[in-house]
């Protein structure tokens, strides 16, 4: 292990499912998903309660995906951005299955694959579930405003992806191959408006991308696809900008899941989309079915998290960024 | 804690997409007008039409009007999207406050009526109270002791 880079041998995707409401239905990824549902509540009597709907709906789906049953997997990962991770925890009720909860703000997802590779790569689990999910209703009323308040978003706003995305990870030889990783730092600049969560995570994000290529020794266009999780289109920019004048230049395979995942003029989202399922989903519809059919070969998936809570942000602290990078190769 | 690094949040500044100042205040300037003028309208129609004599009662009467139309508004999901467009022009007024109120009954409601719906009802509001009431103090004592100069 040279820095926080380091290789993962013998390590597949094994398989990918993802749930998404109506408005990331709508988006250009649609038809990536899986399950698409029209109604955000589900039938349930809080949008909490629906978020675990579509977290249990994710981990079902991949398990009759893979035909496995509970006792076939050895444990499962997950997260979510809810008080305490509620989300997941409550969600895991449901399944016979070991759980060990994880909390990276939306980078949750990278901080649940990386720990799963290194779990199976030491020999003693053969097959995990990471997932992760998130819901729109339950992040604005966690961090911001009532729903029905009339209040103006403001140009900086993302909007918080409503899905869940579930990936079972496992030693048994697959297409898809979970190669490298890169651990990210808390990096704070001081950014403390709650609304620009892209400049909160643009610096964490620019430098885990900038010590995974330093560090891997490999360049920018060996990727088909870097994607960042949700810096949003402004962010992405920024963070275009910080690892330039670092002197390293990402060309067009660079993209963000937060800007990938609508369409940012018709469906006013401010930036793009946020939140702890934006990467999952994007990575289980989107990116692994482009991987299982060729068109992408090598990914670099660089999830972000903005790392504040209504009270720390309430107090006056800055929001430190995090970002992990997770390399999945499509075995020749 | 590292200092804030001044050179990117000055990046920040200059970069990223900042909020239309002139197209918002100009929204705000003719819903929070428009809102005026249903609240004047109510007024004259409880005063010519309904022939309400008491002049407090007219404007109790426009008030409580106004208020039960955005509680209405909000619990149809209407109320926000009026507010995402009117910003200013819809919170200002009377009805902001009411918006404002509902909404956060509505979102709580499932934590239960007391510990949920009561105790965070005015989660928004509250300040908005507190400052209402503590100015109004504030303002009655000095007419208390200035009272004479008044007469």
């Amino acid at each position: 292990m040279r820095g926080s880079t380091f290789g993962i041998d013998g390590v597949f995707v094994e398989n990918t499912a993802s749930v998404v409401g109506p408005k990331e239905s709508e988006g250009p990824l649609g038809k990536y998903f899986d399950k698409t549902v029209k109604d955000d509540l589900l039938g349930q009597k809080s949008h909490e309660l629906a978020e675990i709907r579509f977290h249990i709906s994710a981990i079902r789906y991949l398990l009759n995906k893979t035909s496995h049953t509970e006792n076939d997997v050895d444990l499962c990962i997950s997260g979510d951005l809810l008080d305490e991770i509620t989300g997941a925890s409550l969600t895991l009720r449901e399944f016979d299955i070991p759980f060990m909860g994880a909390y990276n703000a939306c980078a949750t997802f990278a901080e649940s694959v990386i720990t799963a590779s290194v779990f199976i790569s030491s020999g003693k689990f053969s097959r995990i579930i990471s997932s992760t999910s998130s819901h729109f209703s339950t992040a604005e009323r966690q961090y911001r405003f009532p729903l029905e308040l009339g209040n103006q978003r403001t140009p900086l706003s993302q909007w918080t992806v409503t899905a869940a995305g579930a990936v079972m990870l496992s030693d048994v030889p697959s297409k898809v191959a979970v190669k490298r990783a890169t651990l990210g730092k808390v990096i704070d600049l001081g950014v403390t408006d709650a609304n620009d969560m892209g400049a909160c995570m643009a610096p964490a994000a620019a430098d885990t991308i900038f010590r995974h290529f330093a560090e891997s020794g490999l360049s920018p266009d060996y990727y088909d696809l870097i994607a960042t999780g949700d810096l949003g289109v402004a962010g992405s920019e920024l963070m275009k900008l910080l690892i330039k004048k670092r002197g390293l230049e990402l060309g067009l395979n660079y993209n963000d899941c937060g800007a990938m995942i609508f369409n940012r003029v018709s469906q006013d989202v401010g930036q793009g989309g946020s939140g702890a399922a934006c990467s999952s989903s994007v990575f289980s519809g989107y990116i692994y079915k482009k991987m299982l059919s060729g068109a992408l070969k090598r990914v670099l998936l660089v999830p972000t998290g903005a790392l504040c809570s209504k009270t720390s942000t309430l107090q006056g602290e800055s929001i430190p960024g995090i970002a992990h990078a997770v390399a999945f190769e499509v075995n020749e | 804690m590292n200092a804030p690094d001044k050179e990117y949040l000055a990046l920040i500044r200059e970069r990223m997409p900042k909020s239309r100042h002139f197209a918002t205040m100009f929204r705000a300037f003719w819903t929070g007008g428009l809102i005026c003028c249903i609240g004047e309208a109510l007024t004259l129609f409880y005063s010519e039409v309904a022939k309400v004599s008491v002049e407090d009662d007219v404007s109790s009467l426009t008030t409580i009007t106004l208020i039960l139309i955005t509680a209405i508004l909000t619990g149809f999901g209407i109320y926000d999207k009026i507010g995402a467009y009117a910003g200013a022009g819809s919170i200002v007024p009377i009805t902001g406050f009411a918006n404002s109120v509902v909404s956060s009954a509505i979102e709580h409601k499932r934590e239960g009526v007391v510990l949920g719906l009561c105790s965070n009802m005015f989660q928004v509001a509250g300040p908005v109270i507190v400052f209402g009431i503590s100015s109004s103090i504030l303002v009655g004592i000095i007419v208390l002791i200035f009272k004479g100069a008044f007469i």
